[in-house]
């Protein structure tokens, strides 16, 4: 299958491994009937021919090609598939599950592989996004950490990297407050024309980005303008400010949403017995009602958070280049110079955010354990 | 909880200023190996000069028409200098978005005394434009692609004989340097080229020429492109500007061969935008007069190899700051690589672009 793909025919390729596969099955079934032996020789067989035709790329395929028909042929041929199922279901059900399954996998692959790509061409020893025979062959020249140092070292990507971890916890803190805020005004039932405000104030998701960029360059730089000019403030602060209010604006929807949805299984009566008992509203929200909603307050800042950490539209419209961020770095690099130093940055982030969701899950679970609501 | 946040908030803000107090100048470029080379010819020694300032790249310049335009009309330019090709100077020049200067006043006079004016001579090519580089547009391929015992290509029309070297090539999507080069290569002679391609019957003709091989074209946006898929394989020849060849073939060590046949000479320069204010306008001329002297611009040429747009610069002009090659011969300008040239047609594209540009991207989507 693999070498007609290498030779630039797949259809021909699969049809003769299927053929293959089909014959050695029937030799297995017919003659061997032993799975262990019969295993090995696939595997041994398969990793050869794949290590012949492809040296050391073709010897793990094989291996792994293998592997997998070795159990696929007696997997089928047992008719272990319905062995974990239950007994009664009918032959469409069993397929209809496996199917499932295959499909479920399929997504996963296709969601993780672009990502699981980057990670080694960060390595590469060359300035192209390219697999070079020697990353192929595992030979430690072909990788190098030179695109890391290059991050580390570079002042461009120091000074984007320094801003967006300035202007993203900002911009989170202020649309978290704000939305949690909002969320818990529109979720009273008593106040006015809330479904109008709440369709206001998610419009920035709504609305196309570029739409709200283009009207948000022209806003801002009149404020711009009235706090440089006529307040005397510092240009590159004010810079700064305008890019913060941007991304908190983009980031509030996230918020609300999240807060109003964990809000519905709120108790307000909770609130009431508070108030009863002598506390004040504030002191009622931050003793009673955010302990309870932290949840969806913590999910919806880590929107907040993501969106203005990866945004890059509205920064390159309201900002300017000290404001630059580490998107806006990437997008140019992307365009101007194809440099794997944004794959190595790419890898960066990937960790980044791999630990800070862990981190976030884990805590959840833990307060969730420490006050007995875990749900499972 | 409350005392961390506004520790944070105290501190982040402590940060902003922080980075706010230091001067600030904004310069916008094409990035890649160009920009680095103007960051180590002017702008790291422009800084040591002067300490506190700090000079921000913004790698703009291929939007920088558009950007201009709406920074103007928002009244909230953000750029201080600004990094353009002489036909979009031009533009900007006529459309009031970049200040008109006197060169003599502006720039350095040449070492030994001969006034700016001069010494870029016909390079002046608009009233805003600060020249500083001639670069040239022109082909690389890969030898170890091409089919056995093929004869080594020495002429632009080897991109349209898809028989001696078949494969895919990479072109700029955009009809300018395509049209002539495929006009050429039908059998006009270089002095009719525009006459031809002013006509109706003309155009056709150069767009039939590039639809020979149109199916084989994989067309590139930016100039980063190309050494990429020429390095991937993925094409066996293709168009970019001679710097970045350079740049992909001796500093990386790639195995490309420059063709330079037919290859098109264009400006590089800066503008200042308009409506500066007085103190930032002050730097700005400090820097231009700092980074167009004659030293400054034959630096430039140790890092990458663009022409210098003096012509006392020329002669400056060493060996490559980390290689240590001479830098003479991977000049567009050298004479062997100058047998056969064209200069970038400002007027003809001026008055056609527009027309020629719609047809193409019409023809582009057949």
């Amino acid at each position: 299958m693999f070498v007609g793909a290498g030779q630039g025919n797949v259809l021909l390729g699969i049809l003769l491994g299927a053929v293959l596969m089909a014959g050695l099955a029937w030799v297995y079934i017919a003659v061997l009937d032993n799975e262990r032996v019969a295993r090995w020789i696939t595997i041994l067989g398969l990793t050869a021919a794949g290590y012949f035709f492809a040296g050391f790329t073709g010897l793990v395929i094989g291996l792994l090609v293998g592997w997998f028909f070795a159990f696929f042929i007696f997997w089928l041929y047992e008719g272990r598939y319905r062995q974990k199922l239950l007994p009664y279901l009918t032959g469409r059900q069993v397929f209809g599950h496996y199917l499932f399954r295959v499909v479920c996998g399929a997504i996963f692959v296709f969601l993780i592989t672009p990502i699981l790509v980057v990670l080694p061409l960060s390595f590469n020893a060359q300035d192209f996004f390219t697999f070079t025979p020697e990353m192929l062959r595992l030979d430690p020249e072909g990788y190098s950490l030179k695109h890391y140092e290059d991050f580390f070292t570079n002042n461009e990507w120091q000074r984007s990297f320094k801003n967006s971890l300035i202007i993203a916890p900002i911009a989170t803190v202020i649309s978290v407050s704000l939305g949690t805020l909002a969320a818990i005004g529109l979720s009273q039932s008593h106040v006015p024309g809330r479904r109008a405000i709440m369709g206001i104030l998610i419009s920035p998701m709504i609305v196309p980005l570029i739409i709200s960029a283009t009207g948000m360059f022209f806003f801002y730089s009149d404020i711009g303008r009235f706090l440089e000019g006529t307040l005397g403030m510092d240009k590159n602060f004010v810079g700064y400010v305008k890019v913060i209010l941007a991304h908190a604006v983009l980031g509030i929807p996230f918020v609300i949403i999240t807060v109003t949805a964990t809000l519905v299984g709120f108790d307000q009566s909770l609130t009431r017995a508070a108030a009863n008992m002598g506390a004040g509203p504030v002191r009622t929200f931050f003793k009673i009602q955010m302990p309870l909603i932290l949840p969806g307050v913590i999910s919806g800042g880590l929107f907040a958070f993501i969106t203005s950490f990866d945004e890059v539209v509205v920064v390159l419209f309201v900002g300017s280049a000290s404001q630059k961020t580490l998107p806006w770095q990437m997008f140019t690099g992307l365009r101007e110079q194809i440099s794997p130093t944004i794959l190595a940055v790419a890898t960066i982030l990937v960790v980044i955010s791999i630990a800070l969701l862990t981190t976030v899950e884990l805590l959840r679970r833990r307060s969730e354990r420490l006050r007995g609501l875990s749900p499972a | 909880m409350k005392v961390t946040k506004s520790t944070l908030l105290a501190s982040a803000v402590a940060a902003i200023a922080g980075s706010a107090m230091a001067e600030e100048m904004t310069l916008v470029s094409w990035g890649g190996a160009y920009q680095a080379s103007q960051t180590k010819a002017y702008a790291e020694p422009f800084m040591e000069m002067n300490p506190g300032l700090t000079i921000v790249w913004d790698e703009s310049s291929p939007e920088a028409v558009a950007k201009l335009r709406a920074m103007n009309e928002a009244g909230n330019i953000t750029w201080d200098l600004v990094d353009v090709v002489a036909a979009d100077a031009i533009r900007l020049c006529d459309e009031g978005l970049a200040m008109e200067y006197d060169p003599d006043e502006l720039l350095a006079a040449a070492p030994d005394g001969t006034p700016a004016s001069e010494d870029f001579g016909d390079l002046l090519v608009s009233d805003c434009f600060i020249p500083q580089i001639v670069y040239s547009t022109t082909a690389a391929y890969r030898p170890d692609l091409l089919p056995d015992g093929a004869p080594a290509p020495d002429s632009i029309c080897a991109m349209f004989d898809m028989e001696t070297y078949p494969g895919k090539r990479t072109l700029e999507k955009r009809p300018i340097n395509n049209m002539e080069w495929a006009l050429i290569c039908d059998g006009v002679a270089k002095d009719d080229v525009y006459d031809v391609l002013a006509t109706e019957e003309g155009q056709q003709r150069a767009l039939d020429k590039l639809g020979t091989i149109k199916d084989q074209v994989v067309w590139w946006g930016a100039a980063a492109e190309p050494p990429q898929l020429l390095a991937d394989g993925e094409v066996v020849m293709g168009t970019s500007y001679n710097g970045r060849w350079f740049s992909a073939i001796e500093e990386q060590d790639q195995p490309f061969e420059m063709l330079w046949d037919a290859q098109v000479f264009d400006l590089d320069g800066w503008i200042i935008p308009a409506g500066l204010s007085e103190e930032r306008l002050a730097r700005v001329k400090e820097f231009v007069k700092f980074a167009t002297d004659t030293q400054r611009l034959a630096d430039q040429a140790k890092f990458i190899s663009y022409g210098p747009a003096r012509a006392s610069s020329a002669p400056l002009v060493g060996q490559h700051a980390e290689l240590g090659i001479d830098m003479a011969p991977h000049m567009p300008t050298d004479p062997n690589n100058a047998k056969n040239t064209f200069l970038y047609n400002y007027e003809f594209w001026a008055d056609y672009r527009d027309d020629i540009d719609a047809k193409f991207q019409a023809w582009l989507a057949q």
